[in-house]
């Protein structure tokens, strides 16, 4: 049994299935912790790689799976620096990110996203890394990034282009709005919807299936399925930075991060 | 079709449940955010149930603004 257990997440294996718990409140964000765990994580995969056939991310946070990158941190970083530094410290960030969710958009692994709650901006990006997207009918899945000024920046689009039609894309990014998991079934985003407290159930049925089959083929399927798009995920890290100088997006995060509310980027 | 004082209804029905409070104690008119006293989140919750239960798309920005039942009620209705 291969068992890690960090801050913000913690995984098990079996010989088959490896199961990645984020627990980190109120509701997973991605910062600096998150992402240090998260790296723990793909440096594992090519251990876990070798004995398991699939695995599955969920959450144990009653709010969701994930409601994005840590934005109060981000702020707090980035506030007193300049602009050349503010950029730089962001440019780190997303590379480092990327190359998370690279390793497992790559892995040679089935990798299943159980989705209960908010699945926002960040977490939707974790969540498009994976191969499959089990949902809880109170799922809810957003880009709200340009509310603040921003496009999402962990691999966001590309992946989202990779998985759906334009127009869908175009629905998700320019209104900001939320989905949800119906809605994300309808359009391709969700390959099956569960009960309210079952998409861990329904995400371990589905990784029991998975096991049935031969490692080598269904890795090499995944691989031809689902090409990474390199170009424009760098392309994504530019165009996040070029829009990151702007004092608009300052002005957006010192908003968010002054509200008292749950989810101040939505209306 | 249902009639607005229908959907006003079931959506105080749906509320009352979710939030565990008296049917009773809601009537139309009430700011649901006062009344029970609920965020953004579970606004979101509440926006996620009503859509499953009335089967429609309510996009989160038509709700900007509104916090009485009876004008979620009417945002329900255009869309059913």
């Amino acid at each position: 049994m291969n068992t890690f257990n960090g801050k913000s997440l913690s995984w098990k294996s079996n010989d088959s299935v490896v199961e990645v718990e984020l627990h980190r409140a109120p509701c997973n964000e991605i910062g600096t912790e998150m992402l240090a765990d998260l790296e723990e994580f793909a440096k594992a995969l090519e251990t876990l790689s070798r004995e398991a056939s699939a695995v599955i991310i969920h959450s144990t946070r009653p709010a969701g799976f994930c409601a994005g990158a840590d934005l109060r941190e981000l702020y707090r970083n980035a506030a007193p620096l300049d602009a050349a530094a503010r950029v730089a410290g962001v440019r780190e960030f997303l590379h480092r990110i990327h190359a998370v969710l690279n390793a497992l958009d790559d892995s040679p692994l089935t990798t299943i996203a159980a989705v209960n709650g908010v699945c926002f901006g960040g977490g939707l990006e974790l969540a498009l890394a994976c191969d499959l997207i089990v949902a809880e009918k109170m799922a809810r899945f957003c880009f709200p990034e340009l509310r603040l000024g921003l496009i999402p920046g962990f691999g966001g689009i590309p992946r989202l282009k990779r998985d759906l039609g334009n127009a869908v894309v175009r629905d998700l990014l320019l209104t900001g709005r939320s989905i949800n998991a119906q809605k994300a079934a309808a359009v391709g985003l969700v390959s099956q919807v569960a009960g309210e407290g079952e998409a861990l159930r329904v995400a371990r049925a589905t990784a029991a299936q998975v096991t049935k089959f031969d490692r080598a083929t269904s890795a090499a399927a995944k691989r031809f399925l689902k090409p990474i798009p390199h170009d424009e995920l760098r392309r994504e890290i530019d165009l996040f930075c070029e829009l990151f100088t702007r004092q608009a997006v300052m002005e957006g995060l010192r908003k968010f991060v002054e509200s008292t509310d749950a989810l101040p980027y939505l209306p | 079709m249902r009639t607005i004082d229908q959907t006003t209804g079931e959506i105080l029905d749906l509320a009352a449940q979710h939030f565990k409070v008296p049917r009773a104690s809601l009537s139309p008119q009430d700011d649901f955010f006062k009344k029970l006293g609920i965020d953004s989140l579970q606004a979101l919750e509440m926006l996620t149930r009503l859509e499953n239960h009335f089967g429609i798309e309510l996009p989160d920005y038509e709700m900007q603004g509104v916090s009485d039942f009876r004008t979620l009620a009417s945002r329900i209705q255009a869309r059913l």
